[in-house]
Formats: C-alpha cells, structure tokens, sequence
C-alpha cells in the first residue's frame, strides 16, 4: 500500500488539504429576502472574507426625482424605508420648506412629531420581531406583527394608507386626525404595551436569544463614528447622539424622552436600545396627544400648500394657484438646504437644490441604512455563519433606502 | 382441504406470525397513517393558537372544513404529484437513497418499544411489542444512530452548499448527541438493571417505581437530547431556514422531501414512545395495576374480553402519555428561539454530558447505599 502510494506520488499534507468554500448567500436567500447578495468565503462555517453587493433595490430615487414636481415626490419618499415610510415624507416635507423658508402651524408641528414616532416605533417592531424571527422565535415575530398591525390601522384611520403611509405634504398635512382617534390610540397603545411585555419575557431574558445576540456584531465606539453609523446602532454603543436631541426639530424640544444608549455595541444592546425606543416613542406619541393645540394644519399661503378642493372651485385666486401647482409645481427659490431627521435607523437627511423650477434640481438622501451596511464586513469577519444573520438583521439593511 | 387449513392457522407458528403482523400494522398506520398527518396538523393549529391566528382552515371537501384536518391531506395529494427534481451534478443514486435511509430507522426503532402490557387471551399470550429483545435499548441506540446516514447523504449527494454545511452540522450534532442519549439511561438501567424495554415497563407498575419519580434530572436531560436529536427549534441549527434555506433537503422536492418531513415527525412519535416506555411507566396507570384492572373488568366482561378492554386502556393510556410529550414539544418549538450551532455541541458536551455521568455517580451510589430502592 505505501509503494503504490509513493508511485503515484500521495502527499499527506496534499491529502489533509483543507480549502475555503465560496458561497452565494442571496439575493434569493431567507435571510436577505432579495435585496442584498452576500459572496462568502467560508473556512468551515466561520466567515474568511465577504462580499456586500447591494443594489438589487435600486429604482433611480434620487434621479426620479428630478424627473416629478415637488410634491410628486412624496409617494417616492414612502417607498425608502418601507418600514417606517411617514419619516421620510416629514424629513423632505421640511428640507423643502427649509429651503422656501416657512415654518408650518404649531398643530402640523404636533401632528408631524406624532407620526414620526409611529413610524419609528412601526419601523421597531418591524425590525426586532424580525430578527426574533430569524433566530427561530416564530412566535415572538407574529406578537410585534401584531402590534405593528393595530398601529397601522391607526395611521390607516390618519392617512388612509397601510404601508406607505403617505401624510405629509410641502406646508402642511394631507389631512387632520378624524374623529375618535385618541381613544383608539389609547386603546391600541394599551394591548402594544401588552404585546410589548410579552415579547420581552419572551426574548430578553432568554438564554438562547442572549447567546446567539451577545458579543455577535459587536463595533468599537471609536469604528462606529468612524464608519458613520447613526441610529440605534450608535447609540449601542455608548454615545447618545440623537438627532432628536442634538439638532431639534419640530416639537421635539418640547418633548420629555429617553435617549436609551448601550454599553458594548453588540447585537443584544442594539436589540434593547431598540426595544426601549419602542417605549419613548408611545410615550411621545401620549405626550404629543396631551398638548396638542387647535388650530390650521397647513401653512396658509397658497404659493405652497395647495388649496382645498372648496376653496379653488368656489373663488378664483385660489383656483389659479390650485392651477399653477399642478401644472408647474410649485416654485420654490433657487437654493439648496439639508435637513436631517431621526429615521428608525439613524440620520435620514435630503439634501435639496432648486434652481427655481417647479421640480427639484437635485435630491439626494443621506440613507442611515448604507453607513451600517458598509461596515458589515468589519462586523462579522472572523465570526461564524450563523452570527451574520443577527448582526445583518440589527444593522437593518432596508433595501428600499440603502439602494433607492 | 379445508382441515390442513384449520391445521395451518392453528400451528402457534403462523399465529404467532399473524399476531406480529397486526402488531406491525397496527404501529405503521399510528406512525405514519396518524401521527405524520396528525402532527402536522397539531403543528399548524398549535402555533396558530399560541401566536394568536386562526391557523390551517381552507382546504376542504364541499365546504366542510373539519377544523383544517384535510389541510394534510390536500398537501398529501399536492406533494405526490409534484416533480421530482434531482439537480444536475447531483449523485442521482445517493441522492434518492437519502429519504429512505432517514424514514426507515425512525420506523424501525418502534419494533422495541411496547405500547401495551402482557395479556392472555383465548389462551393466547399476547405481547404488545414488535420484538421483544433482551437489548432493546441498545438496539434503539444502534438504529437511530443509522438515521445521520441519511441526512448526511442528503446533504453530501446534492451537489449543494448549503446542503453540504447542513449535512455537517447535522451529522456532528447527531452524532454527539447520541452519545450524551446514551449516558442519561444508564442511571436507568442500573436502575431496572435490564435492557429490554419491556422488562423496563414491566417494573414500572408500581407507580413509585416510574423512572421520572426517580430519575427526573435524567428525564430533563433525555428530553433534551431527543429534541436535538430530532433536530427540532432550538436545536434546528441543520435545517435552519434563514442560515442554511433549508439546511441538507434544499434540493429534495415532492415525495423525497415528504420523506425527510415524515422521518422527523416520526422520530418524534418514536422518541416520545421511548420516553414514555422509560420514564412515564409505558402503559401502566397510576395507582392502578394490571392485575386489579383484570380482575375488575373481568369480572363484567368476562376474562377474555376483560383482556382485551384492558389491552385497550394500556394502549390509549401509551398514546395518551405520547400526545402529551408531542404537544410539550411543540410548544418548546413554538417558544424558543435557535442555538448556534457551536453552542449546541457546547451543550452537548460540556453541559449535558457531564451532568449525565454525574447522575450516572449518584444513582450508582444511591443504589449502593440502598437510598434509591431497586424495584
């Protein structure tokens, strides 16, 4: 046997050879649900190198937009991250109105902050009951589903949509609250808590679910500024910045809320600084309910914020403007303006220009999504297969933002 | 003619090969003919009930329903007909050997366990076990341990990636997880001192006697190790759909994937049995002996048919005890989440394994001092 072997040259340590495995994770894959592929190398099941390609998402946002009049934009906004769609409209809404330099009424203000943190918290629910689900826990998925589908019958019953809810316009709101929406928020706020606390017992003190989310992920704070993270996957990691806090805008200043912030910046702080944003912003939504004044929604001037249907076919200036955005757009002064936002991943800024035109020069987003999604190699090099999963679903790549 | 006839049947041989043959029957249409469908159904219905859903209610015949039960076997009459893809590139051979090589050692571990006690009838001694042997538990051992050849081969066969990697990681956590199985029943057979499964049972009339009284730390340690064994959440690190797709049955489609679902649904009913015939006193009542029920129903019926009624109490006494650990499963994969997989070997290893030898120690003492009567 060892002669044979000699003759044809047998080599143990050719024998004994172990070689990398490279491997196509997605885009048809569970765990990237079509929008992202990841090209693995793979030494055993521990992660050698990887390779993000994103872009299966990619509808031209931003040069789509130089193709609508200004508020044709909106419904493009909705569909950034799907997830938590009345955020994007408010973080254009006022970059645009930034750029004309108006300020909407006091209620807008109110009715804006409340819709915002209702995406956030819809964006939340979406993003943590997933992850619950793809480590397995089926059931704590449906629970946050649950609860994301009381709180869409209520932004339902604002703006008549169920995904992309689509609110907000240049100067004002679609519409005011209809009736007997408070009682309905208390109602729904009462069985989320519920939910809320279900899902806790369910998951966070769960040895499993902490074994698979703790040390998975983690990001130094120094890396983490360094590649541009915002959001709660930031603030796991210790520094509180919150474009809540640190640049306010609409009524948060006037808003008594938390900046939860984690300690090592693995995927479980990511994960419970999540969970505790759930709780600030229904207690935002409570307080916003509780000072809200009476008064206009829409800024009155009707170079901006088109006229109601009864005005323009009862009176004739209005019906000119009415006239005039339609067909133009409204033409909104030449200049450029960035206006961030606190999206339910991060900073969500716009960047308008306008040359004067009733459509936007250019539009460009600052997606939160694609700073983390960069940084995911450094995340999961060295860990095992198994770790990408959480870590990619903390970082939360929406494929409708990160590749508009 | 019609004398060599009555001669034939007569011969306790061929009685005797009848008996067996009902006993076979009776155990592939509760395994296959009850239990897959059912659990299936029972899996649909539970998780709905446990996430707040209606659950599996479409399918039915002329409108009727019947609470979602016909869901299994429209998905029957769907799976058989549907195509039966072998991918290129893939061991065409292996790779439609695979599903046999999973269903069949799920099925055949049930010939060792009883279902039933020991009865005369007609002066016909019937015992409620395929095959009564003097090894049984080893038996079980050596043959559930066949079934990681066929999700190895699966996994090898299909000329797939993710297939592969479940493959592996289906055959170390197998593998290693037979090992520690092994470890928590030998606290019980010092215990019984006897291997077969039957004896076992036999011993376990006096309720005091019932391995989970005594051995429930090895009873916790069992259960987990059968449901890593079945490789169920949260031990489905193998076929973990948002890791692996579907882990070593990606490429299997239409009967051969039933096969694969079969087999776990199976080796569920089969671990449970075990479980029941180890710790929960197989058939036998609580505070009630054979020998009571006999007389006491014996005395209405008759003793021959007194016989068979008690034969049919022990029966839906063992079934009983199974649906309750079928149900306890399912709601354990409803609840939890999924382990890594090097977490589960660590379990495996360092956690259970050595707890395991540790009850091994203290039984062995507790029998030597005579703290732990031997029945």
């Amino acid at each position: 046997m060892k002669e044979e072997n000699r003759e044809k040259g047998y080599d143990f340590h050719e024998a004994s050879r172990t070689e990398t495995m490279t491997i196509n994770m997605g885009p048809s894959h569970p765990a990237t649900h079509g929008t992202v592929k990841f090209f693995l190398t793979l030494d055993g099941e521990t992660i050698e190198d990887i390779d993000v390609e994103i872009g299966y998402l990619h509808r031209a946002f931003e040069k789509e937009c130089e193709a609508q009049k200004w508020n044709g934009v909106f419904p493009y906004t909705d569909r950034l991250d799907y997830t938590a769609s009345v955020l994007n409209n408010v973080g254009y809404a006022m970059a645009a109105e930034k750029l004309i330099g108006i300020e909407v009424p006091e209620r807008c203000q109110y009715l804006r902050t409340m819709i915002s943190e209702m995406a956030r918290m819809s964006g939340h629910y979406t993003n943590v009951g997933a992850g619950a689900l793809e480590l397995g826990a089926l059931t704590a998925f449906i629970y946050f589903i649950e609860a994301r589908e009381l709180l869409w019958d209520l932004i339902e019953s604002v703006c008549g949509a169920r995904l992309t809810h689509n609110y907000v316009r240049i100067g004002g709101l679609t519409n005011d609250l209809p009736d007997g929406f408070r009682e309905n928020v208390k109602r729904v706020f009462a069985k989320n808590r519920k939910l809320w606390d279900d899902f806790d017992i369910m998951l966070t003190k769960n040895r499993i679910f902490l074994d698979r989310m703790r040390d998975t992920g983690g990001i130094s704070q120094k890396d983490a500024i360094a590649w541009g993270f915002t959001g709660p996957c930031l603030r796991a990691t210790g520094v509180p910045y919150d474009v809540r806090r640190a640049q306010p805008y609409l009524v948060y200043d006037r808003m008594n809320f938390d900046i939860p912030v984690g300690t090592t910046g693995d995927n479980f702080d990511r994960y419970l600084v999540r969970m505790e944003e759930i709780k600030q912003s229904m207690s935002i939504v409570e307080q916003c309910l509780a000072q809200m004044p009476e008064g206009p929604i829409n800024v009155d001037d009707a170079r901006w914020r088109m006229p109601s249907k009864d005005d323009s076919s009862t009176r004739m200036e209005p019906l000119i403007f009415h006239f005039k955005q339609v067909i133009e757009g409204p033409s909104i002064p030449v200049g450029e303006a960035y206006q961030a936002v606190e999206g339910a991943n991060g900073e969500l800024g716009y960047y308008l220009v306008s040359n004067g035109g009733g459509k936007p020069w250019k539009c460009r987003v600052r997606p939160p999504s694609f700073a983390l999604t960069s940084a995911l190699p450094l995340l999961v090099k060295g860990s095992l297969l198994a770790d990408l999963i959480p870590t990619f679903d903390m970082i939360n790549l929406i494929g409708g933002e990160c590749d508009r | 003619m019609m004398e060599t006839v009555i001669a034939l049947i007569k011969n306790p041989m061929v009685i005797e090969f009848i008996v067996t043959m009902v006993k076979i029957g009776f155990i592939f249409g509760l395994t296959i003919g009850f239990f897959a469908p059912m659990l299936a159904w029972v899996e649909r219905k539970q998780s709905a009930v446990m996430q707040d859903r209606v659950g599996a209610n479409r399918a039915g015949v002329f409108g009727f329903t019947v609470i979602g039960l016909l869901h299994s076997l429209a998905d029957a009459i769907k799976l058989i007909f549907k195509e039966d893809f072998i991918p290129r590139g893939a061991e065409r051979g292996l790779h439609t050997l695979a599903p046999a090589l999973a269903v069949i050692p799920a099925l055949v571990v049930f010939a060792v366990i009883p279902f039933g006690g020991q009865y005369t009838l007609w002066g016909l001694d019937v015992n409620l076990v395929i095959a009564d042997l003097d090894v049984g538990l080893l038996y079980v051992f050596a043959i559930s341990s066949l079934a990681t050849y066929g999700v190895v081969i699966a996994g090898w066969s299909s000329n797939n990636n993710w297939s592969l990697l479940g493959g592996l990681r289906a055959s170390a956590q197998m593998f290693s997880y037979e090992v520690t199985m092994g470890l928590t029943v030998i606290g019980l057979i010092m215990y019984y001192q006897s291997l077969s499964l039957v004896d076992i049972v036999a011993k376990q009339e006096n309720f005091w006697h019932w391995g989970i009284i005594w051995h429930f730390p090895a009873f916790v340690l069992f259960l987990a190790c059968a449901v890593a064994e079945n490789k169920r959440v949260p031990f489905d690190a193998p076929e973990a759909e948002s890791e692996l797709v579907a882990g070593y049955f990606t490429e299997y489609s239409g009967m051969k994937f039933v096969m694969f679902w079969t087999a776990e649904f199976i080796e569920m009913v089969s671990i449970s049995g075990m479980c029941v015939a180890l710790f929960l006193g197989g058939h036998h009542i609580p505070f009630l002996t054979q020998k009571f029920l006999l007389t006491a129903l014996g005395d209405i019926f008759g003793p021959d048919w007194g016989g068979v009624v008690v034969m049919l109490i022990g029966v839906g006494v063992f079934i009983t005890k199974l649906v309750i650990l079928l149900v306890l499963q399912m709601t354990i994969r409803w609840t939890m989440p999924r382990f890594r997989y090097d977490q589960i070997m660590k379990l495996g290893w360092k956690m259970i394994l050595p707890l395991s030898l540790c009850w091994i120690f203290l039984v062995g003492v507790g029998i030597l001092t005579g703290v732990m009567p031997t029945p």
